[in-house]
């Protein structure tokens, strides 16, 4: 059976958040624990990501207004914010995290700060790419219920 | 406790695994305990979650028991190796997993110094937990 227009522009759109490098195969992953019991599972991580890391952003925001630079809890807050982008699978948001990271072990301030801006960038692009994928996923699912194949 | 038993659930008998058993998640990450709680109710449906170690170990007090737990290493309050000490110390003979964001080669020493019986790095897959319970089957 040939796929709706919109099955399959869910499809691309779902392909090219692989193919940019936003996410990996851990997505992948959480994309097979959905199903019938559980069919928003994905979007629901991906909710309480953002909520959960918002605070993140906060904290790292006011340590980086500090000074001295406590690179130790800024590395204490950024391994928190890598292991939950990891969880999930936003793989240039990890990368930016893992660099942080080697900043913050070397001590180098001003790395962290311009890795910081990245980040937040590549955090802000992933979650308006996810937010636009979900929204027509879940038109997708609407009209595919609205008009069952016949 | 994992021999061959009453097939209880359509989804434990697509898994494989007929015996039921109970799981305790131990982990400060709310998106953690809610992946791994998707993942392991594909094997059972007896899932709790709570947020540190000493939740873990207050629950243990209260006389709560499960056949296993799955630990985080890094949390407040207390942590996966200071509550696993503490679990094995009060008696308790559960599988105790650990998970770990961590190099877990450099840990693992630790975690199995500590009292646990496994260890495994963040996240948990299918795979990973099935390697466990097959594990867990043959030993038993």
């Amino acid at each position: 059976m040939e796929r709706s227009p919109l099955l399959r522009q869910v499809a691309h759109q779902r392909q090219t958040l692989f193919d940019e490098g936003l996410l990996d195969e851990q997505f992948v992953r959480l994309e097979e624990l959905q199903d019938r019991t559980n069919p928003n599972f994905v979007e629901e991580i991906v909710t309480t990501y953002y909520q959960d890391t918002s605070r993140l952003i906060l904290n790292i925001e006011q340590e980086l207004e500090r000074r001295p630079l406590d690179f130790g809890r800024l590395d204490g807050y950024m391994y928190q914010f890598n292991g939950s982008s990891t969880s999930f699978g936003a793989k240039k948001v990890k990368a930016e995290c893992s660099l942080f990271r080697e900043y913050c072990r070397a001590g180098n301030g001003e790395g962290c700060m311009r890795t910081f801006q990245q980040l937040k960038r590549e955090y802000a692009t992933l979650k308006r790419k996810l937010e636009a994928y979900f929204q027509l996923a879940r038109q997708a699912r609407l009209t595919q219920t609205a008009s069952p194949p016949g | 406790m994992f021999g061959k038993g009453a097939s209880s659930s359509k989804s434990m008998e697509i898994i494989g695994y007929e015996k039921k058993f109970s799981v305790l998640i131990v982990d400060d990450d709310p998106i953690i305990r809610k992946i791994h709680s998707a993942l392991l109710s594909k094997f059972t449906k007896e899932i709790q979650e709570v947020k540190n170690g000493k939740e873990a170990v207050d629950l243990y007090r209260s006389g709560a028991s499960f056949d296993i737990i799955f630990i985080d290493k890094e949390m407040p309050i207390m942590n996966g190796l200071e509550a696993t000490k503490e679990l094995r110390a009060m008696g308790v003979n559960s599988t105790i997993v650990g998970v770990t964001s961590c190099d877990l080669s450099s840990e693992r020493n630790d975690f199995i110094a500590a009292g646990q019986n496994q260890c495994y790095e963040k996240p948990l897959t299918i795979e990973k937990i099935k390697s466990l319970l097959s594990e867990l089957n043959k030993n038993n």
